[in-house]
């Protein structure tokens, strides 16, 4: 691994610099209330795994657990093929080699910059601790503001820091808690690129918590979707997008128009046709799922454009379908039709999806 | 981490165990020894021996209570009206001087009550020298002649107290007035009122419970009252306390009374704790803006200084002075007796007591932050009643439990090792030390609790993931940044401490003086010039926490009144 910092000697047990992490059907409640049900995930060395769904669904809770910060109470969490917790025991979070970067980011106000970022760095001398501490400034380009205090810095250079302390000991995972979202939006992509790639140099697996759809599939190697404490998908960017195990994941990742129906002979009727309803039992509840983005303008079912608006790459139309109580939006490229025109549509069968009734 | 051992081995070590940790066990055992000597008190009170219930209705019980009750009316109505009064002159009206006062309007916490006690009878009885100038102004040779009020009575008492506890009251409803903010009074005046209306109908409503909390902490510090009370021949029931368990040598019957204390404490806690709650919807806007003070005419500004310029006079200045020149004039005198030893005792203990304080205060709090508990939750509450309970008996509850040990330790030792160990706790400092952490263990809980509170529990995760333990997270993260709250409980149980009467008396090791007790002996044999330096001292001292508050005070204005 080629790094340019300054190394300091290697900690006397050296378990290996990136540590897999891996959960082992671990369930966590608070009280009533179930936070992670049954997860079982694993994130290997050098990759990058997002955790997103809304808020409450668990992630942060997940991201707690892997740090220690949260006892474990059913279940197994192994970091580096080494059981960390077991329900009966846990190692102490400052044992576990990790790096966190919280939400607030948590810089310590009473200690300057270049304190912060040296705070975990052990086994060494002062003037060394500095040094490395300084040379990780350095990357995350904060070496002009080493000795300032965290209240004077804005928010994007609080987060490099925190970045670069977390990453200062070298941790052997990194976890992060919606980093970004404090963030104005201007500054988000920016310090978004940067975070990944320094993430990819240390070579540390990274646990990364958002609610956000579009930052995850921008971040990820894979994403995990979670939803009440229950795993609902884990997968690329690419699976989780065209390949959605069900109604839940489709939205998350893009507005979508629904439709209830019913399986007769292995197909749903819809107004737009027949669509191939795979290992549903006929007669059971299904549910028809197209993205905003998956009506394609053209040829297909006539229908009327009820209201549109130009929203810049896309226009947004309002669709009166025939036989559809609600209007369906599609996503158009081009200027925004106007009203009452007629169009005609059909579903795009990569972002068109059929998925079992949920019972809820 | 070391290297030798092998992976495995060292792995198992590391791991945290599921049973309580070393900070969660320390603090229960602390709160645990705090909230003995209050449950001692109980146990005693229901358990004596003989059944002095009858006999204590039938003789003095009764009228202690009501001896106690007027003695809390008159200082709550006393404390009312000079406390809110002046609050609301220095607040809302504007006077040349009015800065000035409202920051010496706190002086009189300074001077403990028993001190100006002793200092006004010097004055005021019939051989002082306001009653010579009269005697030799008008001719009279007898106290027959004239009639002059009798500072040793209840009504004396009162004053006493009024004078040097209303800065309480003052500094809540100042507080509040200043919170509440200008519109609700600029809107009372659009709807008619004028300001005296807008006063009582708005503001005063307003401040009711921040008022009620500053009245209940100056009836705390009346119950709590020793030297006052005895020096002026009051009987209340801080004094039956003394009179029962150390002239009539009746440890039962003084318990006995000391529960009734306690009821009126628990009266007082709860009228404090429903006041303080109601305070919440009672405060106006965050936003601190502060309308146009009141110009008063100068007929109305003379009124408004005289008004806020008497209490800090009489309070402060002289008693103050007098003691100065006291002390001047017997300087010799005093300085050659045992002074530089009480004081070293004084300062010893005080310094000792508030660094426990602290302590145990920290202990409590940060291992509630570590493992929040429900049991040691109510606990810590338990232990913070101290602060309330009056001296005498939290004196009471110490001495019952420290001879049971001695004599336990005592009998086992001989019994075993056939020796005696002798007094162990009984009669020694650490009695007297553990009195004071009883007492003062609110002081130093709090100012660590509301702390920490402003440590963001994100700082603790940081830490801990970046490879500090939780004793060393505390030392590199928490302390650092509580250290000015810390500082602050220092100076106060210090100062507290200094002053500390009722239970510094009755435990202390024999012939054992600080300035407070030395103060106390030379009152009680009416030799005051001669510890007019000690009380001197103790004054000035007491200084130093006003002197702060006020910065404190001061620097929130400043951070409201800004931007």
């Amino acid at each position: 691994m080629d790094r340019e910092l300054p190394v300091s000697p290697p900690p006397a047990v050296v378990i290996q610099y990136g540590m897999d992490i891996v959960f082992d059907r671990v369930t966590h409640r608070y009280g009533d209330t179930i936070a992670v049900d049954d997860l079982s995930l694993t994130a290997a060395a050098g990759e990058i795994v997002c955790l997103v769904g809304p808020s409450g669904c668990g992630k942060s809770t997940t991201l707690r657990l892997a740090a220690g910060l949260e006892r474990l109470q059913q279940g197994t969490i192994r970091l580096g093929g080494e059981v960390v917790a077991d329900g009966t025991r846990d190692l102490p979070p400052e044992k576990r080699r990790l790096g966190f970067v919280f939400q607030d980011f948590a810089l310590f106000p009473h200690l300057s910059v270049v304190q912060n970022v040296a705070f975990g760095l052990k086994d060494t001398l002062a003037a060394e601790r500095a040094a490395i501490a300084r040379a990780m400034l350095a990357r995350v380009r904060m070496d002009r503001h080493a000795d300032a205090y965290p209240h004077s810095l804005s928010g994007g250079e609080q987060q490099r820091v925190a970045l670069a302390r977390a990453l200062a000991p070298r941790p052997g995972l990194m976890l992060l808690d919606e980093p970004f979202s404090g963030l104005d939006t201007r500054l988000r992509d920016t310090v978004r690129d940067e975070t990944l790639a320094l993430l990819r140099q240390s070579g540390a697996p990274a646990l990364l918590v958002t609610h956000d759809a579009v930052e995850a599939m921008r971040m990820a190697d894979r994403i995990v979707v979670l939803r009440a404490g229950v795993l609902q998908q884990a997968g690329t960017p690419d699976d989780i997008y065209h390949r959605p195990a069900n109604a839940f994941v489709a939205a998350f990742f893009g507005p979508v128009n629904r439709l209830a129906v019913r399986v007769a002979g292995g197909r749903v009727d819809t107004p737009f046709g027949a669509m191939a309803a795979p290992g549903l039992a006929d007669g059971s509840a299904a549910e028809v799922v197209v993205r905003f983005e998956g009506l394609q303008a053209g040829q297909g079912t006539a229908v009327t454009v009820a209201a549109s608006r130009l929203l810049g790459a896309v226009s947004e139309v309002e669709l009166a379908v025939p036989g559809l109580a609600a209007p369906w939006i599609a996503h158009l490229p081009g200027p925004a039709p106007r009203a009452s025109a007629s169009l005609s549509v059909t579903p795009d069968p990569r972002q068109s999806f059929v998925f079992p009734a949920e019972n809820s | 981490m070391t290297t030798a051992e092998p992976l495995a081995a060292a792995s198992v070590s590391r791991f945290r165990l599921r049973r309580p940790g070393v900070w969660t066990l320390a603090a229960f055992a602390g709160a645990l020894a705090v909230a003995l000597p209050i449950g001692t008190a109980l146990w005693l009170a229901f358990t004596a021996n003989e059944n002095v219930w009858p006999h204590l209705m039938a003789t003095v019980l009764p009228g202690y209570i009501v001896t106690t009750l007027i003695l809390l009316a008159g200082v709550a109505v006393g404390t009312i009206v000079i406390g809110v009064g002046t609050a609301w002159l220095v607040t809302m009206c504007a006077f040349p001087g009015r800065a000035l006062l409202g920051w010496a309007l706190m002086l009189p916490l300074a001077a403990p009550t028993y001190v100006v006690a002793y200092l006004y009878t010097g004055l005021l009885d019939y051989a002082g020298p306001v009653q010579r100038t009269i005697r030799s102004l008008f001719g009279f040779a007898t106290m027959r002649e004239y009639w002059f009020p009798d500072i040793r009575s209840v009504e004396g008492a009162i004053a006493m107290m009024a004078l040097t506890l209303y800065p309480y009251v003052y500094l809540l409803a100042r507080a509040a007035f200043i919170e509440q903010g200008p519109s609700a009074m600029e809107a009372s005046r659009t709807l008619g009122c004028n300001p005296w209306q807008s006063f009582r109908r708005v503001a005063l409503p307003m401040a009711r419970p921040a008022i009620a909390v500053g009245a209940a902490l100056a009836m705390m510090e009346t119950l709590n009252d020793f030297g006052t009370v005895d020096y002026f021949a009051v009987r209340t029931l801080t004094a039956g306390v003394y009179n029962v368990w150390l002239k009539m040598q009746n440890v039962g019957g003084a318990a006995q009374i000391a529960l009734v204390m306690l009821a009126f404490v628990i009266t007082l806690l709860l009228l404090e704790h429903a006041a303080r709650r109601r305070q919440r919807y009672h405060q106006g806007g965050g936003r601190y803006l502060r309308g146009p003070r009141f110009v008063l005419p100068p007929g109305r500004a003379a009124l408004a200084i005289l008004a806020c310029a008497l209490p800090v006079l009489l309070g402060f200045v002289v008693p103050a002075g007098v003691l100065l020149a006291m002390a001047v004039e017997n300087f010799s005198a005093a300085f050659n007796a045992r002074f530089p030893e009480f004081a070293w005792n004084s300062l010893r203990l005080a310094v000792v007591a508030a660094v426990i304080c602290l302590i145990m205060g920290t202990l409590v709090a940060y291992a509630q932050r570590l493992r929040p508990s429900r049991a040691l939750h109510h606990l810590s509450r338990v232990a913070s009643l101290g602060y309330a309970i009056p001296g005498a008996v939290i004196a009471l509850g110490v001495l019952i439990p420290a001879g049971a040990l001695d004599n336990g330790v005592d009998g086992l030792a001989r019994a075993h090792l056939g020796t005696s160990t002798g007094l162990i706790l009984s009669g020694t400092l650490a009695a007297v030390l553990f009195a004071y952490l009883v007492r003062f263990f609110a002081l130093g809980f709090g100012a660590m609790e509301s702390g920490l509170a402003r440590v963001k529990p994100s700082m603790d995760m940081a830490a801990r993931t970046l490879g500090r333990g939780p004793t060393a997270t505390f030392f590199t993260v928490h302390l650092p940044i509580v250290k000015g709250s810390a500082l602050t409980a220092l100076l106060i149980v210090f100062v507290d401490v200094m002053k500390e009467l009722p239970a510094t008396l009755v435990l202390r090791p024999f012939n054992f003086e600080t300035l407070a007790t030395q103060v106390y002996q030379h009152a009680a044999t009416e030799q005051l010039e001669l510890s007019a330096l000690g009380a001197l001292t103790i004054v000035a001292v007491g200084l130093i926490p006003v002197v702060v508050l006020n910065r404190t005070i001061v620097r929130q204005r400043e951070g409201a009144d800004g931007s």
